[in-house]
């Protein structure tokens, strides 16, 4: 891992990530950054504006394939290029803007492009079950009918039926792009729930975020990213707020995250 | 800390809908949402026929009237159905009329001038609409051209098209007696009572099919009452309207005898049940509905969002191209105004007055068949009251204007009560 990281999580990662880089024409994006997911575990992925959080997730979820770097994924070295290779190794990302179908109910939208049929019509029955099971799985309760129309949902039971969309197809790993922006304080709290219960039900999960409280509120592991490089990943219980900050906006924090004169080379 | 907040799940456990009283709760509550569903329409239909019925008991509200209707509202009623898969996508076909004149235009050469056979003609006449609906769907789809501007091009260039086909004489007459059997034969009384039967059981059959398929995977389902309603919703109609029909409308019974469902009301009630299916409960229908209400989010759920445009646009050409063999059918010839005029206007108005959203993502078959008998009652009621054909057409308009309206509160409604 990269200098300055207190290593003591527990087993190996389902994903991890080492020496990533990306370039997008001139611009170097990803300097040999890092990042591991455990199963079980919330990992945060925390870092400013153009630290290079959604180029990382789009490099796992193969939006963009990395310039060089070694991906293993269950402690197997693989290649990722397209999203449907990354859907077929159990990794499933949560998109800021949701993409549900407003006209659709909620089975509708969490089956929408992996129905099940019975011959020529579509299993009605079996895909409500399902739906309801996951959702019971979950925990959820602030759904009133899995046939509501998500046109009349709120913005927390919306991000609910998103997330719970992403662990029906035996997902290993759920990453969340700021699933809590734009939410009311009671949502937040649910949606962090979810986001808890998914860990707690053996996913491995990455939540990319701004808001410091839910980083504190569910990670149990903190990556933070600085100018393109991995300043550190910490167990979440060996840091305080303060220190997080600093790890975002100056790439180091006392003795953990980059050596002051890399971090400082970093900006220039 | 533990926040609990909107409404909780008891409901589900309570089965929802498990008395009458909840049942009719929980639709008045969907129609304060904005939900209206054919609401509009079926009121509008009750409205007008009782307001002819009263000023014109004698010609209006006669059996002999009720088959007439029934039969001249078919081919703007088949336009429609294709068009609401257009305008599922939040898309728009100007030229379906024009593509049932062209159609039409093309079995009358085939049947007339050639002598070719009633089969071959029509499914010539198909596919003359399905590489219409092929064309516009592969530029709409692929080329991102607008729709609008596509088929404007459409609308002008096929009334071209239909001309040359039409070719010197203007009008070519259609004599086979399967065509026009369609939309000017009846049904005998008793397969009058058999096609009652077999749509009021197989209706009844399969909501209680899918109601113990439900029970059997521990699903809420809806009151015993309700389930009863809604089959009587479909099978006492039927009944009254297979009543009426079946009884003598001839002026002078020793010329011949008028009386049975037209034969065009089964062949209607195939074509609404089979697209109903399509829409429903098939993948096809269901993407659909999912490009026309988010076609990124489609996209991303790996639909092929380009293919589902083009079957959907061959669809609404297939379907105004039956409706050229209706207009032949009824006319018993085509000439170079059948399909024009108003025909496409009053499709589109048949599908909003149904309740068909032109945002795309909302609408259904049935909104095509309530919306074409809306209008036609009013194309049919009216003159029979003033010979002002003004009148009509801006009685028209207002009922459109009304529709559009009911539409629009019921948006708002709805977004207002998405919490």
């Amino acid at each position: 891992m990269t200098d300055g990281t207190t290593d003591a999580q527990a087993g190996a990662p389902l994903l991890s990530l080492r020496g990533m880089n990306k370039s997008f024409g001139a611009v170097h994006v990803l300097k040999d950054a890092g990042i591991d997911a455990w199963a079980g575990k919330v990992t945060a992925l925390v870092g400013d504006n153009g630290a290079g959080k959604s180029t990382m997730v789009k490099g796992i979820a193969g939006i963009y394939s990395f310039d060089s770097g070694d991906y293993l994924f269950d402690g197997k070295s693989v290649h990722v290029h397209s999203p449907k290779q990354s859907a077929a190794l159990g990794i499933e990302v949560v998109y800021q803007d949701l993409a549900l179908c407003d006209n659709l109910d909620v089975v509708q939208n969490m089956f929408l492009g992996r129905e099940m049929r019975t011959g020529l019509t579509l299993d009605e029955t079996t895909m409500e079950r399902r739906a309801q099971e996951t959702l019971a799985g979950l925990s959820v309760r602030t759904l009133k009918s899995v046939r509501q129309k998500v046109s009349s949902l709120s913005g927390g039971q919306r991000q609910t039926v998103a997330i719970a969309k992403s662990v029906l197809w035996n997902s290993k790993l759920v990453i969340l792009d700021e699933p809590t922006a734009a939410l009311g304080v009671a949502q937040t709290e649910q949606v962090l729930q979810l986001v808890r219960r998914l860990a707690d039900n053996g996913l491995a999960v990455i939540l990319i975020t701004h808001n410091m409280n839910d980083v504190m509120r569910v990670a149990d592991s903190i990556a933070a990213l600085y100018l393109g490089r991995t300043a550190a990943q910490v167990d979440a219980k060996d840091v305080t707020n303060t220190q997080i900050v600093e790890l975002i906006t100056a790439g180091y924090s006392g003795d953990i995250g980059l050596s002051p004169s890399v971090a400082k080379e970093a900006v220039a | 800390m533990t926040v609990t907040v909107e409404t909780p799940r008891e409901q589900q456990s309570a089965n929802p809908g498990s008395s009458i009283g909840s049942a009719v709760q929980e639709y008045f509550n969907k129609l304060r949402g904005g939900d209206v569903g054919s609401l509009p329409a079926i009121f509008g239909l009750v409205v007008l026929v009782i307001f002819f019925s009263i000023l014109e008991p004698s010609s209006f509200a006669s059996t002999r009237n009720l088959a007439n209707l029934l039969v001249q509202a078919a081919p703007v009623m088949f336009i429609a159905m294709g068009l609401v898969f257009v305008l599922l996508l939040g898309e728009i076909d100007l030229g379906a009329g024009y593509t049932a004149g062209t159609s039409a235009a093309v079995m009358a050469v085939l049947l007339t001038n050639h002598g070719v056979a009633w089969p071959i003609a029509v499914l010539a006449c198909l596919v003359t609409g399905a590489v219409i609906g092929l064309a516009v769907g592969l530029l709409v789809a692929l080329l991102h051209i607008p729709s609008f501007v596509v088929t404007l091009a459409s609308f002008l260039g096929l009334q071209g098209v239909m001309l040359l086909v039409i070719g010197q004489g203007g009008t070519i007459s259609v004599k086979d007696d399967t065509i026009l059997a369609i939309m000017n034969n009846n049904l005998s009384p008793l397969w009058g009572w058999v096609l009652f039967l077999v749509v009021s059981v197989g209706f009844a059959l399969s909501t209680l099919y899918t109601v113990a398929k439900r029970r059997r995977a521990g699903l809420p389902t809806d009151a015993p009452a309700l389930i009863a309603a809604r089959i009587a919703t479909v099978a006492v109609p039927l009944a009254i309207l297979v009543f009426l029909l079946n009884r003598e409308r001839s002026n002078n019974i020793i010329i011949n005898s008028l009386k049975g469902v037209p034969i065009i009301v089964p062949f209607t009630l195939v074509f609404v049940l089979l697209l109903t299916f399509l829409l429903n409960r098939t993948l096809f229908g269901r993407h659909v509905y999912a490009v026309g209400g988010n076609a990124e989010a489609a996209r991303r759920a790996g639909i092929n969002v380009p293919g589902i445009k083009i079957i959907c646009f061959i669809i609404g050409s297939v379907m105004a191209a039956v409706a050229g063999i209706l207009f032949a059918s009824y006319a018993n010839s085509v000439s170079p105004t059948t399909g024009g005029s108003q025909t496409l206007l009053f499709a589109v108005g048949a599908t909003v007055i149904g309740g068909t959203s032109l945002f795309g993502g909302k609408g259904r078959i049935l909104d095509a068949v309530l919306g074409g008998l809306v209008i036609q009652v009013i194309g049919n009621g009216l003159p029979l009251i003033t010979e002002e054909s003004g009148i009509q057409y801006i009685v028209t308009a207002l009922v459109l204007l009304l529709a559009a309206s009911v539409d629009a509160i019921s948006r708002r409604r709805a977004a207002a009560s998405g919490r």
